[in-house]
């Protein structure tokens, strides 16, 4: 039987080793994803090659996030553009509820079912950071609210892997045949919580609230990496 | 606007310098991506998610960008400014000498093949989005990937590393 691999470099490469860097970046339907983990399951060549793909995944995600960030002046100068415009309504926000419908319907089974797992347990955490914020600091006092762009909700969407800061972090992903239950004991088992979640089941927890050495931090990956439930574990600032 | 900015300017002008290999021209790339999406934001019908629609803006505009330029091929005084900023002084020394040579062989692949390779690996989009953004078939998304990490492997393989693949 061929292997799935293609060891003579001059023939054409399978339709699974191609989609080996999807499924390295989880965005493969649930399908394709089953197709590609049997075949690593019995290829060991494959899996050899998905460990280099893995390797180049983490690197690409260093090489984008080492360069950095426009300056003030793009801003400046979008916003004194639109400022130029003749007056209109922008219409990005028509039918919200389509496009919502749309991107849920675009995840594939697996990312959906771990975002909903892990979102789920990210929710109870936030409702107890909340509510221990709320009972630690009730004073009376109230605060108006307002659009800023430092608010999470408007922070740049980027994948940071490149200096080290305490606290540890790191993006871990998980394997699919991970359950809830098995998610909430990894951060029990890690003292970890969920600090953001990211597109392609990837998400970054934190682990305590101390730095680690590098030393630590290594030895705290590998033993991710170890996990059953755990298919990706890299550092993230 | 503020918060559509806010959330993708990042990635866009990463993805936007990655093509044109220089930061004033993409920052200035990004200030046109987002000028184009305030003037034509009733276009956008949500078939694809806001942003494959900025990515793929972004990259007509920095072909466009690259076209009036004169210096298209790779300029290793850009190749190298891009790849000394990701150097990292906290790697571990093995792992540092394969991270810096993978990231140095990445910044010397072919535009279409930096881009595809961006696409897939740091912007986590799928093969159809890939093929959205890029405007070619899904089969060839998939075997342009192939050539690129081959591309890369023989790169990284006259550096004197090998990896186990090829």
């Amino acid at each position: 039987m061929m292997a799935t691999s293609k060891k003579i470099l001059e023939q054409e490469p399978s339709e699974i080793e191609m989609l080996l860097p999807w499924h390295a970046a989880g965005t493969l339907n649930a399908r394709d994803a089953r197709r590609v983990d049997e075949a690593l399951a019995r290829d060991p060549e494959l899996a050899r090659q998905y460990a280099v793909i893995r390797e180049e995944y983490a690197e690409t995600i260093h090489l984008n996030e080492s360069l950095g960030a426009p300056s003030a002046r793009a801003m400046a100068k979008l916003f004194a553009a639109i400022d130029g415009e003749p007056v209109r309504k922008p219409s990005l926000s028509v039918s919200l509820s389509a496009r919502t419908s749309e991107f849920f319907a675009r995840l594939s089974p697996r990312t959906l079912a771990w975002s909903a797992s892990l979102g789920a347990v990210a929710l109870l955490l936030q409702a107890g950071v909340i509510g221990a914020v709320l009972m630690k600091n009730q004073t009376g006092s109230f605060q108006t609210a307002s659009l800023s762009l430092n608010e999470p909700s408007a922070a740049p969407i980027t994948r940071d892997l490149s200096s080290s800061v305490a606290p540890t972090r790191a993006l871990v992903r998980s394997a699919p045949e991970a359950r809830i239950a098995d998610i909430t004991a990894l951060l029990d088992n890690y003292q970890a919580s969920i600090v953001d979640g990211a597109k392609g089941g990837m998400f970054r927890l934190q682990f305590g609230n101390k730095a680690m050495s590098k030393d630590e931090v290594a030895g705290l990956l590998a033993r991710l990496q170890r996990e059953k439930i755990v298919s990706l574990a890299v550092a993230t600032p | 606007m503020q918060v559509l900015y806010g959330r993708h300017h990042v990635r866009v002008f990463r993805f936007g310098l990655r093509l044109v290999r220089d930061e004033q021209v993409a920052e200035d790339l990004i200030s046109e991506v987002f000028l184009d999406v305030w003037r034509q934001a009733g276009k956008f019908e949500g078939r694809s998610a806001v942003s494959t629609w900025l990515l793929a803006i972004t990259r007509f505009k920095a072909l466009s960008a690259l076209r009036r330029r004169k210096d298209v091929e790779l300029d290793d005084e850009a190749a190298n400014a891009i790849e000394d900023t990701s150097d990292d002084p906290e790697v571990a020394v093995q792992k540092k000498d394969t991270s810096g040579a993978l990231r140095k062989c990445m910044t010397a692949l072919s535009p279409e093949h930096r881009e595809i390779v961006d696409l897939v690996y740091y912007h986590e989009k799928s093969v159809e989005e890939v093929a959205e953004i890029v405007g070619i078939p899904e089969n060839t998304v998939k075997t342009r990937l192939f050539y690129a990490r081959k591309k890369l492997a023989e790169l990284l393989k006259a550096a004197g590393l090998e990896r186990g693949w090829p």
